[in-house]
This record gives C-alpha cells, sequence and structure tokens, in this order.
C-alpha cells in the first residue's frame, strides 16, 4: 500500500523508508516556533534541560505577537524574557514589533516554512502551514523546550482523512473560511481528533495560498493533528520567490491509506457563520436570522491575509460602518499592511469608519484591542468562538469569512454581502 | 500511583479559554494561573476545589488552544487527575509532558456523579467509585507516555538522552 504526504513526511523526517498510522516515531524538526505567550514557558524548561545552546539558531523562531505591543507591564515583561533569550542565543528569526506579524501569515510569507518540512510550534494554528504541503503541528511549551533544544520531536504517526472538495467554482462570496467552517460543521469540533485532515479536490486546486492557509490553520477546530495540502503549481509559485533553502515535494500515492474519505460539493456550500460557542455550531448564512452586532473583527492568522483584506475593502468601498458598531482590521503583517496602505485599501476602510491596527493576535484571544462588554456580541474573521474567548464570559463571537463580516458591519448585524450591493 | 478525592463534573468540549482565560495569560505563573482555574466554566471553581480533589469530564477536554498554562494551573490549583471520555490532543500532549495524570474511560465519567468520592489507581488503570460502590477500566497509558511518566516528565526524559 501506498503513503499519505503526512506519512511520507514523517518517514523522510524519522529515517525511515515508511511509516504506519499508530507507530512511535522521533522526528527531527525543520522549525521550531514559539510566541510571546508560550515560549516564556518554554524558556524556563529549557534552562532545565542543561544544554548551552539552541539546537539550530536558524530553526528556532521566536514572534512576540499575542500581546504585543506590550499591553501592559506583566505582557512586557514576558516580551522580554523571550528578546533576552533570542539575543543570547543569536536566533536569525526573531522579529521584533515595526518588523514582526501575526506567526503564521509572516513565517509562509518570510519563506521560512516550505513545503516538506515538519514544524512544531508552541501555539495550537501552527497548522497552517500544512497548506504549503508540510507536516505542522502545535504542541505545549514543554515539547517546544524539547525541540530547542534536540531538533527533535515525538510522535505518533496520525490516520488519514481525505476531504474531496468536487466542482471548480465556488458560490458567490464564499472562500476557504467557508469550506473548512463547512466541515467543521459536518465533523464536529472533535470529529478529526489526532487525525491528519487532508484537503483535495478541483475545488482545492482552484483556491488561492491565502484561501488555503485559512483551510489549514483551523484544522485543529475539528481536533485535527495537521491539516495538509499537496503543493502544485499555486504552491509552487508561491514559494519560489521567498525560499532560501531547498525544500521537497510530496504528494499521497494513489493507493495510500485513509480512515475515511468525505466528499462535497461546493455548488452546495454558502457563506458560513458559527455561532456561540463553537466553531462547529455554523448556519448557512440565509439561515442565520437577525443577530445584531456591537463589533466586526477582520484579520488574525485565520483571516489576515492581502485577498481577506482586498474582499472587505471591495464590500466596504463607499459605504459606511453601522453607528452602533465598531470595526476592527488587523492586517497580519508588516508586508501586508504596507501593500494594503499601497492598494489604497486603509484610505477605503478609514472612510468607511473603521480602525486600522498594527499585527496583533489581540482581539482573537480577548487579550487587548477589542475586547467585548458583558452581553455584546460580535462577527469575526478569528477560528474560536468558545465562551469568554474575545472578553467577557457572556459576550457572544459568531465566526464568518472577511466578506460577511464586512457586510455585517455595514448592517448591524449578521447579513451577507449581497445585502449591501 | 494512587489518588483519591471529590470529583467535580464538567460538560463535553471544555475548552483552553475556559481552562484559563487568555486575560490572564500574561503571567506562567503556576499560583498565580491556579487562582483563575477553570473560571470561565465555574467562576467559584477555584475556591471550592482542595488539594486532591478529581476533575471528571465529558468528551474533547481541553480543546482550543495550545496553551500549557491549562494542565499548569489545573495540577497547581491541587487537582490530582482528570478523568475524561476523551482529551484534545494538544492537551494530552501537554499533562504528560508536565505530569499531569490524565485518564479516559467513558464508563466511568458515565457512571460518577459530581460530589462521588473516588479512588484511582493510575498504573493500574482502575478507578473505583467509592460512593457507588463500582469500578471501571480506564484506557492503557500507552508504553512510550509510560516512559515519560518515570521520568517524571519530558524535560527529564530528553535531558536524559541528550546528556548521554
Amino acid at each position: 500500500m501506498g503513503m499519505t504526504i503526512t506519512e511520507k513526511i514523517l518517514a523522510v523526517h524519522s529515517g525511515k523508508k515508511r511509516v504506519e498510522p499508530g507507530e512511535l516515531i522521533n522526528c527531527k524538526v525543520d522549525i521550531v516556533l514559539g510566541n510571546d505567550i508560550t515560549a516564556p514557558v518554554a524558556i524556563k524548561e529549557f534552562e532545565k534541560i542543561g544544554v548551552r545552546d539552541v539546537f539550530d539558531k536558524d530553526k528556532v523562531v521566536l514572534i512576540p505577537d499575542h500581546f504585543t505591543p506590550n499591553k501592559d507591564i506583566k505582557s512586557a515583561e514576558q516580551a522580554k524574557m523571550m528578546r533576552e533569550f533570542a539575543r543570547k542565543h543569536g536566533l536569525t528569526n526573531y522579529f521584533e514589533v515595526g518588523r514582526m506579524g501575526i506567526e503564521h501569515c509572516l513565517l509562509p510569507e518570510q519563506g521560512i516554512v516550505l513545503p516538506g518540512d515538519v514544524i512544531i510550534g508552541a501555539d495550537s494554528h501552527t497548522c497552517t502551514y500544512g497548506a504549503l504541503g508540510a507536516f505542522s503541528t502545535g504542541v505545549g511549551s514543554t515539547d517546544m523546550a524539547a525541540g530547542m533544544a534536540s531538533g527533535e520531536v515525538w510522535f505518533k504517526v496520525p490516520e488519514s482523512i481525505k476531504f474531496v472538495f468536487h466542482g471548480d467554482r465556488l458560490n458567490e462570496w464564499v472562500s476557504g473560511k467557508d469550506l473548512i467552517l463547512y466541515i467543521i460543521g459536518d465533523i464536529g469540533v472533535d470529529g478529526a481528533l489526532y487525525k491528519a485532515m487532508e484537503f483535495t479536490g478541483p475545488a482545492i486546486q482552484s483556491l488561492s495560498m491565502d484561501g488555503r492557509f485559512t483551510m489549514a490553520n483551523m484544522a485543529i477546530e475539528a481536533g485535527g493533528k495537521n491539516g495538509i495540502i499537496a503543493p502544485d503549481r499555486t504552491t509552487i509559485e508561491y514559494v519560489e520567490s521567498r525560499a532560501k533553502r531547498p525544500y521537497q515535494i510530496y504528494r499521497s500515492d494513489d493507493d495510500a491509506g485513509y480512515e475515511r474519505v468525505i466528499e462535497y460539493d461546493v455548488s452546495n456550500i454558502e457563506p458560513q457563520v458559527a455561532f456561540p460557542h463553537l466553531p462547529e455550531n455554523t448556519k448557512p448564512i440565509s439561515q442565520v436570522g437577525t443577530v445584531k452586532i456591537d463589533q466586526s473583527v477582520i484579520g488574525s492568522c485565520t483571516n489576515g491575509r492581502m485577498e481577506d483584506l482586498r474582499v472587505a475593502a471591495g464590500v466596504l468601498r463607499g459605504r459606511r460602518v453601522h453607528p452602533d458598531v465598531r470595526l476592527v482590521i488587523f492586517p497580519g503583517t508588516q508586508a501586508i499592511y504596507k501593500q494594503a496602505m499601497k492598494e489604497g485599501l486603509f484610505e477605503i476602510f478609514v472612510d468607511a469608519g473603521a480602525a486600522v491596527s498594527t499585527p496583533t493576535c489581540g482581539p482573537c484571544l480577548g487579550g487587548h484591542m477589542g475586547i467585548l462588554a458583558k452581553g455584546e456580541k460580535a462577527i469575526s474573521t478569528t477560528n474560536r468562538n468558545f465562551v469568554g474567548r474575545m472578553g467577557h464570559p457572556e459576550s457572544e463571537v459568531y465566526l464568518s469569512n472577511p466578506a460577511v463580516a464586512a457586510a455585517s458591519a455595514i448592517l448591524g448585524r449578521i447579513g451577507s454581502p449581497k445585502e449591501v450591493e | 500511583m494512587e489518588f483519591q478525592g471529590r470529583t467535580w463534573k464538567f460538560g463535553a468540549d471544555v475548552d483552553t479559554d475556559a481552562i484559563i482565560p487568555a486575560r490572564y495569560l500574561n503571567t506562567s505563573d503556576p499560583d498565580e494561573l491556579a487562582r483563575h482555574c477553570m473560571e470561565d466554566a465555574d467562576p467559584d471553581f477555584p475556591n471550592k476545589v482542595k488539594i486532591g480533589d478529581i476533575i471528571v469530564a465529558d468528551k474533547n477536554f481541553g480543546c482550543g488552544s495550545s496553551r500549557e498554562h491549562a494542565p499548569i494551573c489545573i495540577k497547581a490549583v491541587g487537582v490530582s487527575c482528570v478523568i475524561a471520555k476523551s482529551f484534545a490532543r494538544i492537551f494530552y500532549r501537554n499533562a504528560f509532558n508536565i505530569g499531569l495524570p490524565i485518564l479516559e474511560s467513558p464508563e466511568a465519567v458515565d457512571g460518577i456523579d459530581e460530589g462521588d468520592q473516588i479512588k484511582v489507581d493510575v498504573d493500574k488503570g482502575i478507578i473505583y467509585n467509592l460512593t457507588k460502590g463500582t469500578d471501571f477500566k480506564s484506557t492503557a497509558i500507552p508504553p512510550f507516555m509510560q516512559e515519560l511518566i518515570d521520568a517524571d516528565g519530558l524535560i527529564n526524559y530528553v535531558r536524559g538522552r541528550l546528556n548521554k
């Protein structure tokens, strides 16, 4: 029997010809990632191991993106601890405020993560890089510490679930976000627990890189170990100008083994909205009903890329945000920020009455820059709508794509971009 | 390893934001984190939980973020062990890595009511409900995870390997 793309990457990195689902392997890692929340815990654990240096100063990546620009004194101390560690170990890939971006937007953009890599990150949305055809997964701080010291990590080889999206044209205003929300709505928040989620089919092949990152990003929201899309021309075009080292392209064999194959027809998929308090509580936009909102958030590691901002600007152009709504927009990186500025998107946002922020994870996890009060409701292009995720435990978050979040900001309630056309 | 304590029951899909809300993640101090353990699932939990008590939860406990602060705060508040129908995978790894005992047993979760006194024999994988006089098997701990427990966590395990 053949192997899946996930199995091939794991086999190569563990020095084996083949691996089987369920097998425990010790794997070499290409990149170990941490941020200002998870790295401080990892640094303390790293010190306990008693090695002098990290395994490779080019392969340990630290990004202060969660509570930065520092939101309070305690956060400043955490960021400082990480900065000092980066300096002490001479890390090549430490990105300071003003140069940094939201980690999962920044690493692919900078060509730090590449097809065929094994990547671990002390951040659950590390699964994003699977969009490049890499094996990439979130771990905790202790795993990160062990990875920084040894350059290795242990894994149980996951079984794979294949998701096939038939049809080459997405419906109007449908994006990668809607495809992944649709999956989560179908299989549930633990529907892919411990599994590799492989996204394939004509609709995936016609999806942009930005749309693919959004899909892989939310694999964790179905409990998945990783999300992965085999590289094609779109991937190679994206990677070619960015890669500073060689990379490997892997694809699943035709006779690879899957735990399940799930098929969808994209002609049936409308823009999706996930109701509180789980990403699996999805409804098509036509069945949302009347939900008034206080805030709309566009951005994050899920939807803070160029395509997302362009779509939002397309909806907002020449229109005004509803008087009762705060619209906050978070570009993912400095390069995206600059590009959006060049294209005149900020003028559209500001004229519409939106606030545009420097890159930060802030509001997505209820950190800062857009916290909700008791009883408030937000529509958001982020990834989680758990209780208290964006602020008060009695606030509510609804998840959607950027077009719906922009349209809702204009309407003052959750609604379709078709309603503002 | 054996634990005995009162149980506190939680539902399905308890996420890491409920276990330790991000608004408290500007510190990594275990005692400070413990003061907010499970706060958004049960605001009173940190006050009423006693050393040695046991959390019993439905499926997919610990879903969401990779924050190790979640198992850290559960351990630091004094909870001896978590029993659930299933665990989210990053939480599962993190718990073993930091030495918080966790057991999977759907039968035990269904057979325990909040407030029951239970005894857990981690090595044998048996959960005794002392209040009801019943007992349950838990899913066996994989051999490699057992190695991690024997080494007293991942850091000691890696230190052993790297300093050989």
